[in-house]
């Protein structure tokens, strides 16, 4: 792997709300390598698109959200130091961000040319002529049909699955570093989930642009991820190579998702393995380890104070006082 | 496009149609017919001198005759004659229209720079001092009725500094200056009064759109925060305000009557109070056939700028 592209440390992310302050990210530390595609994996709430948006400096623009501590180093600089302008060079141009809803994530009454080629003149001060150009090639480079002409189209005359790879389109138009695709495939039918996955893999590993992958889905995690990092209730709860999450999960939170997939072998009519009980109310967390209230393997020392993560094996963490 | 638009202008004749009944017999039924008026000025006159005056003026005929022969002029460009003074209709309002027109657009202007920009700042700096300064005024410019606050700036200014807004017409291509410095106080209060209702809506559009996804999106393309208002959430703030803005223009010409007769403007309004007090029947109907015309034409074009503003419409 290439040299350490972006470094997170300890980073806590709080919003205030109508029951109190909610902490939606806690002492989160990760890092991604050049050139290397991480998943985040986690059900809704458990503070994945949050970290994500942190990392951009779009916490609390539109929200109640604060950074509260935390270091986000990015090619050696803190973006949490640095005032907007300078992030605002940044976003788009060196990190760039494909959200979860391709059909409201494109702005209803500008054309898709504008909005592909904004990106260029804005970071690369290109003329509009040459912008537009750029645009199609991104265009033809995912795949839209006749790219040249659809230009002057709006969103609503394409589809779903279009619009999410016009959104892919804009997030190359600069050549970032850094990919951050908070769960490109989520809204679409499960026939274009593959293709457009598989379209964003292989257009970073061609610009050689590293890739967060924010996912709910462990399946996809699999076949694209390198690294994989686990989230329940805002905190990292396991850190593994895709490979030897898979073969060995070590969080029973972790276990919990993994049998929790239906396999080819799942019989027919069975009863699908879920994870028992409700997932944590962010505004009331237990005192312990938040997955407390749910393991099977719980013990007094869970419910004291949270574990932190720690080294298991090379490249494993995890933040668990272990069932073994 | 075209075809849409001579369909919409054809949609408009059944409802001017309705205007136009409504106008000629609704003023008819007001007590004391233009007759009376005439006579009360010659204490010897006779009632068969009221019968020649009917006859002359053709209401001797039944009502209904008097409607289409009246209907039948109006279709043709003529909106037949004053009762008192015996100029054409048509004339007067080819006069005083023009003046309407500018006061109105004047307020429109007014309204609308005063509305969008704070109805911006308003969403964008929410539950700030600013913003609760901003929406007090905006309710309090609601609250005060426009007349009340016209008769005050005619009053007080010249009881405290002996000065009063300028009272003499002069047609805006003679004297521009001369012009504005009569306008604009009628036309900044009626503004204002309009703006209330125009920044609510900005600020509450503004506020549902700056909370939009591809409004996330245009932040992390690195945009600046001017540049994600205005060409991101602006436009798209401003669809249902246009609507607003149509559906005003009504109250606009109502309230323009009432600033015509403090400021003594001459335009359509005051032409309007003047024909109702004297029973002109061709002038009133006059006026309100033209004004009905002018604020359906003015809905159909809001209709219209929907599909500039919502590409959606558009290809509809």
């Amino acid at each position: 792997m290439g040299k350490r592209l972006l470094e997170v440390e300890d980073l806590s992310v709080t919003f205030r709300t109508d029951r109190g302050i909610v902490r939606a990210v806690d002492s989160v530390s990760l890092h991604v390598d050049e050139g290397e595609t991480l998943a985040i994996v986690g059900e809704s709430g458990s503070g994945k698109s949050v970290t994500a948006l942190s990392i951009l400096g779009l916490i609390g623009d539109a929200d109640s959200g604060r950074i509260e501590r935390g270091r986000i180093s990015f090619e050696g600089q803190d973006l949490i130091q640095q005032n907007d302008a300078v992030l605002r060079r940044i976003r788009g141009n060196r990190i760039a961000m494909i959200f979860q809803e391709p059909m409201s994530s494109l702005n209803p009454v500008l054309t898709i040319g504008k909005q592909v080629a904004e990106p260029i003149r804005l970071h690369q001060g290109a003329s509009r002529a040459e912008a537009y150009e750029q645009a199609a090639e991104l265009l033809k480079k995912v795949a839209i049909p006749d790219a040249a002409e659809r230009l002057n189209d709006f969103p609503h005359q394409f589809s779903g699955g279009m619009r999410q790879r016009v959104m892919i389109a804009m997030a190359l138009a600069c050549r970032p570093k850094l990919i951050i695709a908070d769960e490109p495939t989520t809204a679409l039918d499960v026939t274009v989930q593959a293709q457009i996955l598989s379209l964003l893999k292989e257009l970073t590993r061609e610009a050689n642009s590293a890739l967060i992958l924010i996912t709910h889905d462990l399946g996809v995690v699999a076949r694209y991820a390198d690294r994989v990092t686990v989230m329940y209730a805002g905190r990292i709860v396991e850190t593994a190579s895709a490979r030897e999450l898979y073969a060995n999960p070590r969080h029973p939170y972790t276990q919990g998702l993994m049998e929790s997939i239906p396999g080819l072998a799942t019989e027919v009519g069975a009863r699908l393995i879920t994870i028992e009980g409700q997932p944590p109310d962010l505004a009331n967390l237990p005192r312990g380890c938040a997955f407390s209230p749910r393991c099977k393997y719980s013990q007094d020392v869970c419910l004291q104070k949270p574990p932190t993560l720690e080294t298991i094996s090379q490249d494993h963490e995890r933040a668990c006082y272990g069932y073994e | 496009m075209q075809a849409y638009i001579i369909r919409r202008l054809l949609a408009l004749l059944p409802t001017l149609i309705l205007v136009s009944l409504i106008v000629f017999f609704c003023q008819r039924l007001i007590p004391g017919d233009v007759i009376d008026l005439m006579l009360s000025q010659n204490d010897l006159a006779t009632d068969q001198d009221r019968a020649v005056i009917e006859a002359a003026l053709g209401f001797d005929q039944p009502m209904y005759i008097q409607y289409f022969s009246w209907i039948g002029d109006v279709v043709q460009g003529d909106l037949g004659d004053s009762l008192w003074q015996n100029t054409p209709v048509t004339q007067q309002l080819a006069e005083t229209m023009p003046i309407t027109f500018e006061l109105g657009l004047l307020a429109l202007i007014v309204a609308l720079t005063v509305a969008i920009p704070i109805g911006i700042y308003s969403a964008v700096r929410q539950d700030t001092a600013g913003d609760y300064i901003a929406r007090s005024f905006s309710l309090l410019m609601l609250a005060i009725p426009g007349f009340w606050l016209g008769t005050l700036v005619m009053v007080f200014p010249s009881v405290w500094w002996r000065w009063s807004p300028e009272l003499e017409y002069v047609p805006f291509f003679e004297d521009p200056l001369q012009n504005l410095s009569l306008m604009i106080v009628p036309a900044i209060l009626l503004g204002l009064s309009m703006s209330a209702v125009t920044m609510r809506m900005t600020r509450t559009m503004m506020l549902e759109v700056m909370r939009q996804d591809y409004v996330r999106t245009a932040r992390a393309k690195g945009l600046s925060e001017v540049a994600v208002i205005l060409r991101h959430a602006l436009r798209n703030g401003l669809i249902p305000v246009v609507t607003l803005i149509g559906l005003q223009v009504p109250l606009l010409i109502g309230g323009a009557v009432i600033m015509e007769r403090i400021f003594v403007v001459p335009g359509m309004g005051l032409l309007l109070l003047e024909a109702i007090s004297q029973r002109d029947y061709p002038v009133v109907s006059g006026v309100f056939v033209v004004v009905g015309f002018g604020v359906l034409l003015i809905n159909l074009a809001v209709d219209l700028s929907y599909g500039w503003l919502d590409p959606k419409v558009r290809h509809q």
